[in-house]
Protein backbone atom coordinates (compact mmCIF):
# COMPACT_ATOMS: atom_id res chain seq x y z
CA UNK A 1 0.00 0.00 0.00
CA UNK A 2 1.46 3.53 -0.62
CA UNK A 3 1.61 6.12 1.45
CA UNK A 4 -1.40 8.19 -0.69
CA UNK A 5 -3.80 5.03 -0.01
CA UNK A 6 -2.75 4.99 3.94
CA UNK A 7 -3.52 9.13 3.62
CA UNK A 8 -6.39 8.49 2.25
CA UNK A 9 -7.59 6.21 4.67
CA UNK A 10 -7.00 7.75 7.45
CA UNK A 11 -8.53 10.93 6.24
CA UNK A 12 -11.69 9.15 5.10
CA UNK A 13 -11.56 7.34 8.57
CA UNK A 14 -11.73 10.92 10.23
CA UNK A 15 -14.34 11.82 7.92
CA UNK A 16 -16.68 9.11 8.32
CA UNK A 17 -16.06 9.41 11.96
CA UNK A 18 -17.06 12.95 12.20
CA UNK A 19 -20.26 12.40 9.92
CA UNK A 20 -20.87 9.87 12.74
CA UNK A 21 -20.97 12.27 15.22
CA UNK A 22 -23.10 14.76 13.50
CA UNK A 23 -25.65 12.37 13.25
CA UNK A 24 -25.19 10.37 16.41
CA UNK A 25 -24.28 13.20 19.25
CA UNK A 26 -27.14 13.95 21.76
CA UNK A 27 -25.33 17.38 22.71
CA UNK A 28 -26.34 20.06 19.61
CA UNK A 29 -22.88 21.63 20.21
CA UNK A 30 -21.15 18.71 19.63
CA UNK A 31 -22.92 17.73 16.83
CA UNK A 32 -21.50 21.13 15.20
CA UNK A 33 -18.05 20.55 16.19
CA UNK A 34 -18.10 16.73 14.66
CA UNK A 35 -19.30 18.84 11.66
CA UNK A 36 -15.95 21.07 11.46
CA UNK A 37 -14.20 17.36 11.72
CA UNK A 38 -16.36 16.04 9.00
CA UNK A 39 -16.11 19.69 6.95
CA UNK A 40 -12.23 19.44 7.06
CA UNK A 41 -11.81 16.06 6.34
CA UNK A 42 -13.43 16.50 3.05
CA UNK A 43 -11.18 19.15 2.44
CA UNK A 44 -7.95 16.38 2.92
CA UNK A 45 -10.13 14.43 0.26
CA UNK A 46 -10.19 17.34 -1.92
CA UNK A 47 -6.31 17.73 -1.64
CA UNK A 48 -5.58 13.79 -2.14
CA UNK A 49 -7.86 14.52 -5.40
CA UNK A 50 -5.68 17.31 -6.14
CA UNK A 51 -7.92 19.67 -6.18
CA UNK A 52 -6.35 22.17 -4.18
CA UNK A 53 -8.57 25.40 -4.95
CA UNK A 54 -11.80 23.20 -3.63
CA UNK A 55 -9.76 22.61 -0.64
CA UNK A 56 -9.20 26.33 0.14
CA UNK A 57 -12.61 27.06 -0.48
CA UNK A 58 -14.05 24.19 1.86
CA UNK A 59 -12.02 25.63 4.39
CA UNK A 60 -12.64 28.95 4.10
CA UNK A 61 -16.93 28.74 3.68
CA UNK A 62 -17.50 25.49 5.37
CA UNK A 63 -14.92 25.57 7.96
CA UNK A 64 -15.08 29.06 9.56
CA UNK A 65 -18.06 30.95 8.02
CA UNK A 66 -20.80 27.81 8.20
CA UNK A 67 -19.77 26.62 11.37
CA UNK A 68 -19.49 29.90 12.88
CA UNK A 69 -23.44 30.53 11.85
CA UNK A 70 -24.52 27.35 13.25
CA UNK A 71 -23.07 27.66 15.99
CA UNK A 72 -24.61 31.20 16.74
CA UNK A 73 -28.15 29.90 15.93
CA UNK A 74 -27.46 26.84 18.38
CA UNK A 75 -26.78 29.70 20.97
CA UNK A 76 -29.65 31.45 20.01
CA UNK A 77 -32.23 28.55 19.88
CA UNK A 78 -30.97 27.14 22.86
CA UNK A 79 -33.69 25.84 25.75
CA UNK A 80 -33.00 25.96 29.17
CA UNK A 81 -35.35 23.48 30.53
CA UNK A 82 -33.97 19.68 30.62
CA UNK A 83 -31.90 18.32 27.40
CA UNK A 84 -34.37 16.03 25.55
CA UNK A 85 -34.11 13.28 23.29
CA UNK A 86 -32.67 14.78 19.97
CA UNK A 87 -33.53 11.19 18.15
CA UNK A 88 -37.35 11.04 17.39
CA UNK A 89 -39.13 7.59 17.35
CA UNK A 90 -38.74 7.47 13.83
CA UNK A 91 -35.19 6.24 14.53
CA UNK A 92 -35.42 2.82 13.50
CA UNK A 93 -36.97 3.44 10.35
CA UNK A 94 -34.23 5.72 9.36
CA UNK A 95 -31.61 3.17 9.87
CA UNK A 96 -33.42 1.29 7.51
CA UNK A 97 -33.74 4.15 4.81
CA UNK A 98 -30.30 5.41 5.08
CA UNK A 99 -28.42 1.58 5.10
CA UNK A 100 -30.89 0.58 2.07
CA UNK A 101 -29.60 3.85 0.17
CA UNK A 102 -25.89 3.08 1.40
CA UNK A 103 -26.12 -0.33 0.23
CA UNK A 104 -27.73 0.54 -3.14
CA UNK A 105 -25.25 3.06 -3.70
CA UNK A 106 -22.25 0.52 -2.98
CA UNK A 107 -23.62 -2.29 -4.98
CA UNK A 108 -23.78 -0.11 -8.25
CA UNK A 109 -19.89 1.86 -7.18
CA UNK A 110 -18.84 -1.30 -6.99
CA UNK A 111 -20.69 -3.48 -9.57
CA UNK A 112 -19.82 -0.82 -12.50
CA UNK A 113 -16.58 -1.03 -14.58
CA UNK A 114 -14.60 2.15 -14.22
CA UNK A 115 -12.20 1.48 -16.42
CA UNK A 116 -14.52 0.79 -19.24
CA UNK A 117 -15.49 4.58 -18.94
CA UNK A 118 -12.39 5.74 -19.36
CA UNK A 119 -11.25 6.55 -15.60
CA UNK A 120 -7.91 7.83 -15.49
CA UNK A 121 -5.05 5.44 -13.85
CA UNK A 122 -3.67 8.46 -12.04
CA UNK A 123 -4.53 12.00 -11.19
CA UNK A 124 -3.10 15.41 -12.72
CA UNK A 125 -3.10 18.44 -10.34
CA UNK A 126 -5.80 20.84 -11.48
CA UNK A 127 -4.05 24.02 -13.40
CA UNK A 128 -5.83 26.69 -10.66
CA UNK A 129 -5.27 29.50 -13.65
CA UNK A 130 -6.79 27.27 -16.52
CA UNK A 131 -10.48 26.69 -13.31
CA UNK A 132 -10.37 30.32 -13.18
CA UNK A 133 -10.72 30.68 -17.14
CA UNK A 134 -13.04 28.82 -17.76
CA UNK A 135 -15.00 29.83 -14.75
CA UNK A 136 -14.96 33.35 -16.17
CA UNK A 137 -15.57 32.67 -19.87
CA UNK A 138 -17.50 29.78 -20.31
CA UNK A 139 -19.19 29.48 -16.59
CA UNK A 140 -19.51 33.33 -16.50
CA UNK A 141 -23.62 33.93 -16.43
CA UNK A 142 -24.16 30.91 -14.22
CA UNK A 143 -21.21 32.52 -11.90
CA UNK A 144 -22.93 35.77 -12.01
CA UNK A 145 -26.38 34.02 -11.28
CA UNK A 146 -25.04 32.73 -8.19
CA UNK A 147 -23.91 35.59 -7.08
CA UNK A 148 -27.13 37.16 -7.32
CA UNK A 149 -29.00 34.11 -5.52
CA UNK A 150 -26.20 34.85 -2.45
CA UNK A 151 -27.54 38.38 -2.35
CA UNK A 152 -30.88 37.57 -2.91
CA UNK A 153 -30.84 34.85 -0.01
CA UNK A 154 -28.75 36.93 2.52
CA UNK A 155 -31.13 39.64 2.17
CA UNK A 156 -34.27 37.33 2.76
CA UNK A 157 -32.00 35.99 6.00
CA UNK A 158 -31.81 39.48 7.10
CA UNK A 159 -35.33 40.11 6.98
CA UNK A 160 -36.53 36.97 8.49
CA UNK A 161 -34.60 37.03 11.59
CA UNK A 162 -34.77 40.62 12.07
CA UNK A 163 -36.84 41.40 15.33
CA UNK A 164 -40.37 42.39 14.58
CA UNK A 165 -40.67 45.93 15.15
CA UNK A 166 -42.64 47.28 17.95
CA UNK A 167 -46.09 49.02 17.47
CA UNK B 1 -2.51 5.86 -7.19
CA UNK B 2 -6.21 5.08 -5.30
CA UNK B 3 -9.04 3.97 -6.98
CA UNK B 4 -12.22 6.07 -7.76
CA UNK B 5 -14.55 3.47 -6.31
CA UNK B 6 -12.96 4.52 -2.91
CA UNK B 7 -13.94 8.17 -2.71
CA UNK B 8 -17.45 7.16 -4.66
CA UNK B 9 -18.03 5.05 -1.26
CA UNK B 10 -17.13 7.53 0.94
CA UNK B 11 -19.30 9.52 -0.61
CA UNK B 12 -22.11 7.04 -0.26
CA UNK B 13 -21.20 6.47 3.29
CA UNK B 14 -21.63 10.33 3.80
CA UNK B 15 -24.91 10.74 1.69
CA UNK B 16 -26.75 7.76 4.05
CA UNK B 17 -25.37 9.25 7.00
CA UNK B 18 -26.62 12.29 6.00
CA UNK B 19 -30.07 10.58 5.04
CA UNK B 20 -30.15 8.95 8.68
CA UNK B 21 -29.59 12.56 10.37
CA UNK B 22 -32.12 14.43 8.68
CA UNK B 23 -35.10 11.43 8.66
CA UNK B 24 -34.11 10.91 12.84
CA UNK B 25 -33.37 14.35 14.26
CA UNK B 26 -35.75 16.35 15.82
CA UNK B 27 -34.17 19.96 16.10
CA UNK B 28 -34.10 21.78 13.03
CA UNK B 29 -30.24 22.72 13.49
CA UNK B 30 -29.19 19.66 13.53
CA UNK B 31 -31.56 18.79 10.39
CA UNK B 32 -29.55 21.25 8.54
CA UNK B 33 -25.91 20.01 9.58
CA UNK B 34 -27.24 16.70 8.18
CA UNK B 35 -28.35 18.13 5.07
CA UNK B 36 -24.69 19.98 5.12
CA UNK B 37 -23.14 16.44 5.36
CA UNK B 38 -25.23 15.45 1.93
CA UNK B 39 -24.06 18.20 0.15
CA UNK B 40 -20.64 17.59 0.94
CA UNK B 41 -20.90 13.60 -0.34
CA UNK B 42 -22.07 15.22 -3.57
CA UNK B 43 -19.00 17.58 -3.44
CA UNK B 44 -16.89 14.51 -3.27
CA UNK B 45 -18.20 12.61 -5.76
CA UNK B 46 -18.56 15.62 -8.21
CA UNK B 47 -14.82 16.14 -7.77
CA UNK B 48 -13.82 12.81 -8.30
CA UNK B 49 -15.27 12.15 -11.56
CA UNK B 50 -14.51 15.18 -12.60
CA UNK B 51 -10.52 14.35 -11.73
CA UNK B 52 -11.31 10.91 -12.92
CA UNK B 53 -13.72 10.58 -15.80
CA UNK B 54 -13.06 14.06 -17.09
CA UNK B 55 -9.60 15.57 -16.42
CA UNK B 56 -9.20 17.48 -19.18
CA UNK B 57 -12.47 19.75 -18.35
CA UNK B 58 -13.28 21.38 -15.30
CA UNK B 59 -17.23 20.72 -15.64
CA UNK B 60 -17.46 18.57 -12.25
CA UNK B 61 -14.92 21.46 -10.27
CA UNK B 62 -17.49 23.86 -11.11
CA UNK B 63 -20.33 22.13 -10.24
CA UNK B 64 -18.63 21.70 -7.28
CA UNK B 65 -18.16 25.51 -6.78
CA UNK B 66 -21.88 26.68 -7.41
CA UNK B 67 -22.62 23.59 -4.74
CA UNK B 68 -20.85 25.46 -2.09
CA UNK B 69 -21.93 29.13 -3.35
CA UNK B 70 -25.83 28.16 -3.42
CA UNK B 71 -25.16 26.04 -0.37
CA UNK B 72 -24.26 28.59 1.83
CA UNK B 73 -27.33 30.62 0.48
CA UNK B 74 -29.01 27.47 1.79
CA UNK B 75 -27.40 27.34 5.12
CA UNK B 76 -27.78 31.18 5.37
CA UNK B 77 -31.74 30.98 4.90
CA UNK B 78 -32.64 27.94 7.06
CA UNK B 79 -30.52 29.10 10.06
CA UNK B 80 -32.73 32.18 9.79
CA UNK B 81 -36.03 30.41 9.59
CA UNK B 82 -34.85 28.09 12.15
CA UNK B 83 -34.48 31.41 14.39
CA UNK B 84 -38.09 32.56 13.50
CA UNK B 85 -39.34 29.79 14.01
CA UNK B 86 -37.66 29.06 17.49
CA UNK B 87 -38.67 32.86 18.18
CA UNK B 88 -42.61 32.15 17.56
CA UNK B 89 -42.88 28.82 19.00
CA UNK B 90 -39.60 28.72 21.45
CA UNK B 91 -38.92 25.42 20.40
CA UNK B 92 -36.65 24.50 17.30
CA UNK B 93 -37.80 21.01 17.37
CA UNK B 94 -39.38 20.10 13.69
CA UNK B 95 -42.14 17.43 15.54
CA UNK B 96 -43.63 19.80 18.15
CA UNK B 97 -44.67 21.97 14.99
CA UNK B 98 -47.69 20.45 13.75
CA UNK B 99 -50.41 23.58 14.05
CA UNK B 100 -51.03 22.16 10.15
CA UNK B 101 -51.40 18.36 11.53
CA UNK B 102 -54.88 17.22 11.39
Amino acid sequence: MSYEEGLFYVVAAVTALGGLGVVVNRNVVHAALFLIVALLGVAGIFLLLSAEFLAIVQILIYGAAVTILVLFVIMLTRVRDVPRATIGPQAPLAVAVAGSIFGLLAATILMTDWAALGATEETHLVPVRRLGEVLFSRWSVPFEVASLVLLVALVGAIVLARPEEEE
Amino acid sequence: MIPVQHFLLLGALLFSLGVYGVLSRRNAVLIILSVELMLQAVNINLVAFAVYLAPDEFVGLIFALFVIAVAAAEVGLALAIALRLFRNRTTANVDEVDSLRW
